[in-house]
C-alpha cells in the first residue's frame, strides 16, 4: 500500500494512535421534497425505517448501563409508537414524500413536549434524535450520532458537541479527528481531560471513509492515512520515556496522581493499542489524586449499606497498592441528581444544593460514608486523604475537617471549586491539610460560563489568565502553609499548561492514566525555574489563546 | 360492553422515564385497543409512548382508561393496576 503525505490539522492534545475509523455523522439534511408515485411503498419505507430504528435502540438498550439504557428503551418506544406511524402514512397519502412526512410527524410530538415543560421539555433532544435516525434511515444515510462500531475506533466527525458526546465510551475510542474546531473547541477540552490523542481543523477530514486504518498523531497534529493496519498495535511503542517519580528537569517534585471512579481504574492489561499507555500511566504514577465515589450511588433509591460502601473503596485502596488515595466524598446534588437525596429540583442546579452542601440537608450520609472510608482505610492499611466537594468557606472546611478527623481519618482536605474559596485559600489551610484545585468548576464560577454551554467553550478553557490567577493565589497560600496544593482539573492532563500549574505553586497534578506518561515527560524537560517563567507569561497574557501561545512558544519542542 | 376504570397514577417520576414504558409496553400486549386520559382531557391510545408521555401525568394525578369488547375489563383492570403501583420503586 503506497503512503500518502499525511494530513495537517491543529493538534489540541498530545499522544499517538493508530486505529480504523468510525465517522460521527450529523444530522441528515432533508432533500427538496420529492413527487411519489408509489404511496404504499413510501409508507412501507417509512414504516421500515422506523421498525429498524426502534429494533437498534432496543438493541443498544440492552448493553447499556440502567440510566443511560431507559432513555435508549424509551427512545424505541416513541420509534415504534402507531400514533406516529398512522400520522406518518397519513401525511403521505396527502403527498408528502417519506423523509418530510417523518419530519413533520415527528415535529406535532415535539411541540407537544416542549409546551409541557419540565421533564418532558428535556425529552425533546431525545425524540429529535429518534426523528434524525428514521430520517437517515429512510434515505439511506449513516445513522448519527457516536459510532458503535464494537471495536476501539478513531472517531472523526465535523465537529463535536457536548450533547453529541455524552453516549461516548472513552474505552473505546483511540483518537479523535474533527473537520473544524480550534484549541478551544469541545473536542479539543474533551480530548485533553480523556488523554486522547485529538487533531482538530484537519481539511479533508470529511474524506476518511470508515474503516480506513489511520495514524494520528496529537502533537504534530497529523493524520496519516494509507497505514498498514497490522501496525495498530505499533503505537504502544512510542511511548514517552517515563516511569515517575514526577519531577523537573531540576529535581524539584510534583507527584503525578491518577483521577479514578473505582478499583477497575487502577487495573491493568487491558489490552489492544489503548491499553499500552493507560498501563503506562497507571504504573508510573505516584497514587490517586481524585477517587470520585459517586459510581456507587448511581440509579440508588436506598443509601448503599455500610459494607457494600466500606468494600468498594478497600478494593480501591488495596488496587493502588501502598500508594497515597485522595478520596472525595460523595459530589451529588442538583446538578447530579441522586434518587436517594430526595432534593428538589432546583432552577439553578450548578448553584444549588450540592457537593458538601448535601450534608446541611442530609448530614447521615457524608457521616455514614466518612465511617465507611475510615473502616476501608484500616482493613487495607492504606494512606487515605479524603477531601470534601463545593466547599465556599472556612467554616464550611472547619466543620468539614471535624467530621473527618471525627471518624478517624487523619487527613483532611478541601476542593477549590468556588472563587470564594480560592480568595480565601489561606484561611482554609488553616483549617485543613491540604487543597486540591477543581479547574472545570473554578472555571465555570470563575467566568460564570455554564460548563454544558458549547457556546461558550472559549471562557471555560483552562487557560484563561483570570483562572490562573485564583490557582496562582492558592499556590502562594499552599506556599505560606506549607501544604500541598494540587490540581485534578482537565487542565491537570495538558502537558503545555501542567509545568505552567507548577510555576504557580502547584504541588501534585491528578489526571486520567493516559495522560500521565506525557504530562511527565513535558515536566522533566523543563526547571523550575523554566516553569515559573512559563507561569508568568501565562497570568500577564491577555487571553486564553495569547497565554498558550506566550508558552507554546517558550518551550522547547 | 364499555369498560372504564379511573386511577390516581402512584410512581414517584408520574406517568414519565420507567413508568410510561412499562405501560405503553403492557398495553401494546393487551388483547383489546385501550385509550387513556386526564380528567375531561381527550382519550389518547395507551399504546402510543408519546401520546402517553404528553399527557404530563404525575404522581396523583387522576387518570381514566377505557376500552369496548371482549376482554376489556380484564384489561383495564390490569393497566389499571399498573398505574396505581410506584414503578420507581420496584426491580
Amino acid at each position: 500500500m503506497s503512503k500518502a503525505e499525511p494530513l495537517t490539522g491543529l493538534g489540541v492534545s498530545p499522544g499517538i494512535a493508530v486505529g480504523p475509523v468510525a465517522r460521527m455523522a450529523g444530522r441528515p439534511e432533508l432533500p427538496a421534497p420529492a413527487p411519489v408515485s408509489d404511496v404504499d411503498g413510501e409508507v412501507a419505507a417509512a414504516a421500515a425505517a422506523l421498525d429498524t430504528v426502534a429494533k437498534d435502540l432496543t438493541g443498544r438498550a440492552a448493553g447499556a448501563a440502567a440510566d443511560a439504557g431507559a432513555i435508549l428503551e424509551a427512545q424505541s418506544l416513541m420509534a415504534a409508537d402507531p400514533a406516529l406511524a398512522d400520522s406518518v402514512a397519513e401525511l403521505i397519502r396527502a403527498g408528502s414524500d417519506a423523509a418530510h412526512a417523518l419530519t413533520e410527524a415527528f415535529e406535532t410530538y415535539r411541540e407537544m413536549l416542549a409546551g409541557a415543560g419540565g421533564y418532558l421539555a428535556e425529552r425533546v433532544a431525545d425524540l429529535d434524535d429518534v426523528r434524525d435516525r428514521a430520517v437517515a434511515a429512510v434515505l439511506g444515510r449513516p445513522m448519527p450520532g457516536v459510532p458503535h462500531p464494537g471495536f476501539p475506533y478513531v472517531l472523526v466527525a465535523d465537529d463535536l458537541a457536548p450533547a453529541d458526546t455524552v453516549g461516548l465510551d472513552p474505552a473505546a475510542v483511540l483518537a479523535l479527528v474533527t473537520e473544524r474546531g480550534s484549541p478551544t473547541s469541545h473536542t479539543a477540552i474533551l480530548a485533553r481531560s480523556l488523554g486522547l490523542p485529538a487533531v482538530v481543523g484537519l481539511p479533508g477530514a470529511a474524506g476518511l471513509a470508515d474503516g480506513t486504518v489511520v495514524r494520528v498523531d496529537g502533537a504534530a497534529g497529523t493524520v496519516e492515512v494509507g497505514v498498514d493496519p497490522t501496525a495498530v498495535g505499533a503505537a504502544a511503542g512510542e511511548l514517552p520515556d517515563y516511569a515517575g517519580p514526577g519531577r523537573t528537569a531540576d529535581g524539584h517534585a510534583v507527584q503525578l496522581l491518577l483521577n479514578i471512579g473505582s478499583a477497575a481504574d487502577l487495573a491493568t492489561g487491558g489490552g489492544g493499542p489503548a491499553a499500552a499507555l493507560r498501563d503506562a500511566g497507571i504504573a508510573a504514577a505516584e497514587g490517586v489524586g481524585l477517587f470520585r465515589t459517586e459510581f456507587l450511588f448511581l440509579d440508588r433509591h436506598d443509601m448503599p449499606a455500610p459494607d457494600e460502601q466500606q468494600a468498594a473503596y478497600e478494593a480501591a485502596f488495596r488496587a493502588a497498592g501502598g500508594r497515597k488515595v485522595v478520596l472525595r466524598t460523595l459530589d451529588a446534588g442538583a446538578d447530579k441528581p441522586l434518587p436517594f437525596l430526595g432534593l428538589r429540583p432546583e432552577p439553578n442546579p450548578a448553584l444549588g444544593v450540592r457537593g458538601l452542601r448535601v450534608a446541611r440537608v442530609r448530614p447521615e450520609v457524608l457521616t455514614a460514608q466518612l465511617r465507611a472510608v475510615a473502616a476501608a482505610a484500616r482493613a487495607a492499611g492504606a494512606e487515605v486523604w479524603v477531601m470534601a466537594p463545593m466547599v465556599s468557606t472556612a467554616a464550611e472546611a472547619a466543620s468539614f475537617a471535624g467530621a473527618v478527623r471525627q471518624a478517624g481519618l487523619p487527613i483532611p482536605g478541601v476542593m477549590i471549586e468556588v472563587p470564594a474559596a480560592a480568595l480565601h485559600a489561606d484561611r482554609l489551610l488553616a483549617e485543613v491539610d491540604f487543597l486540591s484545585i477543581g479547574t472545570n468548576d473554578l472555571g465555570q464560577y470563575t467566568m460564570a460560563a455554564d460548563r454544558q454551554s458549547g457556546d461558550l467553550a472559549e471562557l471555560l478553557d483552562p487557560w484563561q489568565p483570570a483562572l490562573l490567577s485564583l490557582v496562582a493565589a492558592c499556590g502562594e497560600a499552599g506556599r505560606r502553609a506549607g501544604k500541598p496544593v494540587g490540581v485534578c482539573g482537565e487542565a491537570a492532563a495538558d502537558p503545555l499548561l501542567a509545568p505552567v500549574l507548577v510555576g504557580l505553586g502547584i504541588t501534585s497534578l491528578s489526571m486520567s492514566a493516559r495522560a500521565v506518561p506525557q504530562v511527565g515527560a513535558a515536566l522533566a524537560r523543563l526547571t523550575l525555574a523554566d516553569c515559573t517563567e512559563l507561569a508568568g507569561l501565562a497570568v500577564a497574557a491577555d487571553s486564553a489563546a495569547s497565554a498558550r501561545a506566550a508558552v507554546r512558544d517558550r518551550v522547547p519542542q | 360492553m364499555v369498560e372504564q376504570r379511573t386511577v390516581v397514577i402512584g410512581s414517584d417520576s408520574g406517568l414519565h422515564a420507567r413508568p410510561a414504558a412499562l405501560f405503553v409496553k403492557a398495553a401494546a400486549a393487551a388483547p383489546v385497543p385501550v385509550t387513556i386520559r386526564v380528567g375531561d382531557g381527550k382519550p389518547v391510545p395507551a399504546r402510543s409512548m408519546l401520546s402517553v408521555l404528553s399527557l404530563g401525568a404525575r404522581k396523583g394525578t387522576e387518570v381514566t382508561l377505557e376500552a369496548d369488547g371482549e376482554d376489556a375489563a380484564r384489561a383495564v383492570d390490569e393497566l389499571a393496576a399498573l398505574l396505581a403501583r410506584n414503578l420507581d420503586v420496584e426491580g
